[in-house]
């Protein structure tokens, strides 16, 4: 593939990936709304379009439309960089997430990602932590007090849940052998027993799984454990000082951080895009990436699901149980996982 | 050619990083640089084509260590520090001394290392179970140490921040 053929390529994967990302981010917001209504026995949105489907079109438009006030007393360089930094964060680790294998067309052979990067788990682990800085700055900047509770809380438990993200990893990684995402997926082509798909969660990371998702949670400020925002104490936590489409690229920051911790919950336990293939070639080229889809929206809705049940943790109840619990279960998991494949070689 | 632009916009980002870490009177500001510089760094690792190092270099330097920085300069409310009176003598003897001490080191990194050795950009190899087998026969000894150093420096933050009873 000559360069020009790479560079086109590229952007128009590129464009694509951003539209359907921010799209899916639409999408969800109102899946909440209409899932959590219906958990608590009312319609949720349902006037703009059928089913309430241009609901986020609504939303966007007024966001836009809205004052933009900036407080007095901010500090202005870095209250306006904050939600910057964090919408293109969250839309910069789609770069690296395969949702399909390979298509050929007119002899370009080019994979369903954007790039391929042999260390891709490491750059999606990377950009995250790289994303506490844009809560930790909204609320320094904002020079409120609940704005810098919010942050101090946001910071802290993000530091806390990410050694326990990390560590949950180690025994995926020690089971793939590789920290390619596209490289991971593939290690787990197959069945066993007949009929089992050869997905990790199988495979015995069933802990590591249940330990990634409960600081998957917690990395993307959600209930259970969403206590930079609890509304009853702090206002609204980290961007209680920002309005319209400031506050806007707060919210698409959270809501494209799920996408993205659902796509790598599908990539590292559930096998991906893997899944029953069959039909003509256009059914075998589109029916992965349906699998894909399917995989995160599980996760979605587990999310809102789960936001519709649980009641709120206490402050120390979060920190013991990362550090009490998820902590030595990551590392258990990992430990056990390097015997049980030591033993087998 | 590409590369070498790329090499030396980021080179001049970290020193101009560093130099605006110094610079800035609030500590927040100069945090904020430090990690610009680190960033910096990572792009340049992956220049060399040590794409796991710059990777971890991210994660564990630019996202752990600083945050703990901004998070503590956050949690202290550290106002903007106050500027002394420029000394005169720090003024005639500093700056020169900076120079010269500048031109010795280049001297002798350039005599050590002479063209012929020095790494090309993008040769620099570094998967990530190579730099294990380095970390895990090798070097073995070296990390463990460095890994007791960290602990009993965690120890002695534990023994100062605890509570007299």
């Amino acid at each position: 593939m000559d360069t020009t053929a790479f560079v086109l390529v590229s952007a128009a994967k590129t464009a694509l990936f951003l539209a359907i990302l921010l799209g899916v981010v639409a999408y969800t917001v109102l899946l909440e709304r209409k899932l959590v209504g219906r958990i608590q026995n009312r319609w949720g949105p349902s006037r703009v379009g059928p089913f309430g489907l241009l609901q986020p079109l609504a939303d966007g438009l007024k966001f836009i439309f809205k004052e933009d006030v900036t407080p007095p007393y901010v500090n202005r360089p870095l209250y306006l960089l904050a939600p910057l930094l964090s919408l293109s964060l969250a839309l910069t680790t789609i770069a690296v997430i395969p949702v399909g294998g390979w298509i050929d067309i007119k002899g370009i052979r080019t994979p369903v990602q954007i790039t391929d990067v042999g260390v891709g788990l490491l750059v999606v682990l990377g950009i995250t932590s790289i994303a506490v800085y844009g809560i930790a700055l909204a609320g320094w900047a904002s020079n409120s007090k609940y704005s810098l509770l919010g942050s101090l809380r946001a910071c802290a438990q993000m530091i806390s849940y990410e050694v326990a993200l990390g560590l949950s990893l180690i025994g995926v990684l020690i089971l793939s052998g590789t920290f390619s995402l596209r490289g991971i997926v593939e290690a787990q082509q197959g069945t066993f027993l007949g009929f089992i798909p050869n997905w990790n969660i199988f495979r015995g990371q069933i802990v590591a799984f249940f330990v990634y998702l409960c600081a998957a949670y917690a990395e993307t400020n959600r209930v259970p454990f969403d206590l930079p925002e609890a509304e009853t104490e702090l206002v609204a936590g980290y961007h209680t000082e920002y309005s319209a489409m400031k506050f806007a690229m707060f919210f698409m920051a959270e809501y494209a951080n799920m996408v993205t911790v659902g796509c790598l919950a599908t990539l590292l336990f559930l096998g991906g895009w893997l899944g029953p293939v069959f039909g003509p070639w256009w059914l075998q080229a589109i029916l992965p990436v349906f699998w894909f889809g399917l995989k995160v929206f599980f996760f979605l809705f587990l999310y809102i699901w789960v936001r519709g049940t649980l009641p709120r943790f206490r402050y120390d109840q979060l920190m013991a149980f990362s550090w009490k619990v998820l902590f030595p279960l990551a590392i258990a998991n990992a430990v056990v996982t390097a015997l049980v494949v030591a033993l087998k070689s | 050619m590409l590369h070498y632009a790329l090499f030396f916009i980021f080179a001049a980002l970290a020193v101009g990083g560093a130099l605006n870490l110094l610079i800035q009177r609030h500590p927040i500001s100069s945090a904020l640089s430090l990690v610009v510089v680190m960033g910096a760094l990572a792009v340049e690792y992956l220049l060399l084509g040590a794409e796991f190092v710059a990777a971890v270099q991210v994660i564990v330097y630019a996202g752990a260590i600083m945050v703990l920085f901004v998070f503590v300069i956050m949690l202290l409310n550290a106002g903007e520090e106050e500027r002394a009176g420029r000394s005169r003598v720090a003024l005639l003897f500093g700056l020169p001394g900076l120079v010269l001490f500048g031109v010795l080191i280049s001297w002798a990194l350039i005599r050590i290392n002479p063209a012929s050795n020095r790494v090309a950009i993008g040769a620099l190899h570094g998967p990530p179970d190579q730099i294990a087998r380095l970390l895990f026969q090798p070097f073995l000894l070296p990390f463990e140490v460095t890994s007791v150093l960290i602990l009993i420096a965690i120890m002695g933050a534990v023994v100062l921040a605890r509570r007299e009873r």
